[in-house]
This record gives structure tokens, sequence and C-alpha cells, in this order.
């Protein structure tokens, strides 16, 4: 548990109602979130497949981007391809470091003259510290903290949405735009952090409570806490920023790969790119896969992974239960002699070695809309 | 059945002779939600009061089950190793954990009662 309690945390333009839902409030990055509602995690996480939970992740932040050079510059800090990225439409990247660490993963979208930015809680202030001391040229950053941050997440969603926002349904996955929902201006993105269709929607921090009383009043949603959050994740495979990447893992190392356009894999010009070019040509020291116990006990973070003469080969960075997968699963790195589907390996849990063996990502298969 | 004691660490032990069933409290499994596995002794095992005897784990994390009394591990609950959403629905009755017999049965008296145990989960 986080060492600040609580009532030292910060809180989101929605945290009256996660009180009044019976939210059970703990500490996250700074803020009091709910981890979970009375239904619990395992209702919240079906209830997300099935149907639609809706998220408060205001924690995260929003950032905007203007100025000429605001593409460049941005560019220059992290792997993805921006200058072709085209109006409406979001890219997954990451900032990295001089090693090729990952300082932080982020969604970053093509708002026409300015690029809308969405961090992890945990790390926006290095984040906004790290883009002012390195964006160059005629860029202004702007950060959005009057602006709340929902995310509906499920195969309802769209359904759901479409009757605040007729013509959301039109979105495709990673699009994202100004879009009037409930008469209220705000930006929605076909995206998210379960791996089902969804949105996050960007909308006034002193409208956000209204437009999530609205949402929760349709019959397909429920409000879902932080703990369906991550075992949704976790079963799509997305990464955790501080877990399953950091500064330590490049985006090689993390099977990242497809998030690194073809120009900038080829030119580099980011922070770290002759670490990843190298090991884009000749392969790196270990990789991140997904991993399933054969038994029924979970393998947590930090648990050590063995090959099958006892020599420590990796090491799980997530690991939970899987509520859909209706069993244990883990992400980890191992070496990459080692990374292949279906390798054999031990998890020392407890000090006993627990079979497991390295599985395909995602756990349950991703459900967007790619129109 | 004989008289119920509790532990600060949560679990609940009901006492018949020299011999206790040991499970954790319904407030115990309330604070840990959905329960996904639980890891029991071996039978026989020697078990000491306030060290390891038993792993929960709910969906987010894994907590240790301490033994509430020295003595020795009797039977275990085998419908958990299937079924351990039988602990949130169930605690204190088909939830139990495991049978001990107890060394020592005088250390049970040292234990909170109902009455006590409620008063220190503030219920």
């Amino acid at each position: 548990m986080d060492q600040t309690s609580a009532s030292q945390a910060k809180q989101t333009p929605l945290f009256a109602l996660h009180q009044e839902l019976g939210g059970k409030i703990v500490p996250f990055a700074g803020y009091a979130l709910p981890v979970q509602y009375p239904a619990g995690i395992m209702a919240e996480h079906k209830q997300t497949r099935e149907a639609a939970g809706l998220f408060d992740v205001s924690h995260m932040g929003q950032v905007k981007l203007e100025g000429a050079d605001r593409i460049a510059a941005l560019e220059a800090l992290v792997p993805a391809e921006l200058a072709g990225l085209a109006v409406g439409r979001q890219r997954y990247s990451f900032f990295t470091n001089d090693q090729g660490g990952i300082l932080d993963d982020l969604m970053i979208s093509n708002q026409g003259d300015w690029l809308f930015l969405v961090v992890n809680a945990a790390c926006k202030e290095a984040d906004i510290a790290h883009l002012k001391a390195n964006l160059k040229g005629d860029v202004t950053l702007t950060e959005m903290s009057e602006r709340a941050l929902l995310a509906l997440q499920g195969p309802k969603a769209a359904d759901v949405l479409a009757r605040l926002a007729p013509g959301v349904q039109t979105l495709k996955f990673m699009d994202c735009k100004p879009v009037e929902v409930d008469g209220i201006a705000c930006f929605v993105s076909r995206s998210g952090y379960t791996g089902e269709d969804g949105y996050e929607i960007s909308v006034p921090a002193e409208k956000g409570e209204a437009l999530a009383r609205r949402l929760l009043a349709e019959d397909e949603v429920e409000a879902s806490g932080l703990g369906a959050r991550d075992s949704l994740r976790l079963e799509a495979g997305l990464c955790l920023y501080g877990h399953d990447i950091d500064t330590t893992t490049t985006p090689v190392e993390a099977d990242l790969v497809w998030a690194m356009q073809k120009r900038r894999r080829e030119e580099g010009g980011f922070p770290g790119a002759a670490v990843v070019q190298k090991q884009l040509a000749e392969g790196a020291p270990r990789r991140r896969v997904g991993l399933l116990p054969e038994g029924r006990a979970p393998m947590r973070e930090g648990t050590v992974l063995q090959n099958d003469k006892g020599e420590e080969v990796g090491t799980v960075t997530s690991g939970g239960f899987g509520p859909t997968v209706g069993g244990p699963v883990a992400m980890g790195y191992v070496t990459t002699a080692l990374a292949a589907e279906g390798t054999s390996l031990q998890a020392v849990v407890r000090g006993k070695p627990m079979p497991c063996k390295v599985a395909a990502l995602p756990f349950v298969k991703h459900n967007y809309f790619r129109g | 059945m004989g008289e119920k004691r509790y532990t600060e660490d949560h679990e609940w032990l009901e006492v018949d002779g020299d011999t206790a069933v040991v499970g954790i409290s319904n407030h115990a499994q309330e604070q840990l939600g959905d329960i996904v596995f639980v890891e029991l002794p071996e039978v026989g095992k020697a078990l000491e009061k306030g060290k390891d005897a038993a792993v929960v784990e709910s969906v987010k994390a894994a907590s240790e089950i301490y033994a509430p009394a020295d003595g020795e591990v009797l039977e275990v609950n085998e419908v958990l190793n299937d079924e351990p959403a039988k602990v949130n629905s169930a605690a204190e009755g088909d939830g139990w954990f495991f049978k001990m017999k107890l060394s020592d049965p005088a250390q049970v008296a040292e234990l909170m009662d109902e009455a006590a145990y409620k008063a220190f989960v503030g219920d």
C-alpha cells in the first residue's frame, strides 16, 4: 500500500460520487481513488467484459502542446511517427531516455493545430518537467488540469454513449475528436485500457460528476474501480508503467516495437535511439511475455522465474487472477532464448517451484472497433 | 460445538476439547474481497502460534494466515482448492481452512471472544 494515507491524497472531481457509491477509497499515485465498489473487483471486471464499466481516470495528466514546432519537438522525445498522424487520430507512445529506457507511456492525438497528450498520474509532474526542459522551438505546453477523464469501457459502451452523443459509434479505434456529449464539450477517444471497445472522455472538471451520473443512469453501465482496471488490462496484455515497463526496459525488450513506426525505427532521432536500433538489428537480451501458471496459485509481481536447471531466467512484473480467464495470469521478462510461446518455466512462489508456461498475449482477445 | 475465539490477525477458531477448526473472520473476507486461491497447510504440519499457516489470495494480493495457537494440522478443507470463493460466502462456516490439534488448549483463553472481536474491528 502507498505510504500516503487516503486523507492526504488529492481528490478527483468525482470523489464525492465515489464515496456516495460506497467506493473503497485507497491512495493511488497521489490520488484518493476507489479500488472497488461494493460489487467487488470480480463483478466489476465481468461487467466491463460483458456490458460496460465506468472508470474515473481523472488522475491522469492531460496536456496540450501548441506552436509551429510541436510535432518535430515531440518526435525528438518519443519514437512515434507524429508527422504522419492524421487529424483526429491517436497513437500510443512512450518517452525514452538516453539508454533507451522508458520514462512513461502516453497517448498522443493530433487535434489539428495542437497535440493532446494523456500521461500517467504517477509520472505527470516528471513528464511535464521533461517536456518543458526538452521541447525545442516554437512549442507552448499547457496542463489541462481543469479537465476530468472518464473511461467508458465494454461491448455496450458504443450503444450507451451514442444515446448521449449521436454519431460517436462511427469513431474508430484510436480516433480522438471533439464531441459534444449530453451537451457538454468533450474530447472523446475510442480507446482504453481494458482490451474492450470503449471510450475515454475528457470533460470539463465541473461537468465530470454530472456526466458520470448520466452514464451510470444507463442500465448497461456500472461504476468500476482501480482493481478491475488492473485485472482487465493484465488480461489484455497491456503494460502498467512502473511495473511492466520502466527506465530499465527498452521498447524492444517490452515487445512494443509495433508502437515505433517504420520511419522512426529507421531514422531514430529520439533519446536512446542508438540502443533501440542496435536491439532491433541484433535482438534484445530479454523480452516481455505472457505467463500462465499451471496451478491455481497466482504468481505476483517480483516472483522469480527459473529454467529447468533451477537457474534464474526472469521475473514476473504483473501477476494476479484473471476473472475472464478464470485462473491466474501474469506478465514478466525472460531471457530471449526462453521467450517462445509454450516454453516451460518454474516460478518460485513462497519458496516452492511451480510450473508455468510462456503464453501469447493478450490472454483475452481485444475487442476493438476498427470500422 | 465448542467456544469460538478470534485473533487480532482476524483468524477464528472453534475449540472442541483439544482440537480446533480454524478459518478467517467474516470481517477479514470483507476486507480481502473476492478470494481466488487458498494455499492450505499439509496435514501433519507443526504449527506455531503467530507463524505462517496458510495463504489466502484475493484478485489483488496474497495475505498470510497465521496459526492461532501451537499444534498440528489434522485435516484441511479440500473444498477450498476448487471453490476458494467459499471463504467469501461462508467465512465462518463451510469456508473453514483446517482442523488442528492444540498442544496447549490454555492458549485459547488468551484470545478474544466474539463480543471482544466485534469491538476490536469496530462492528
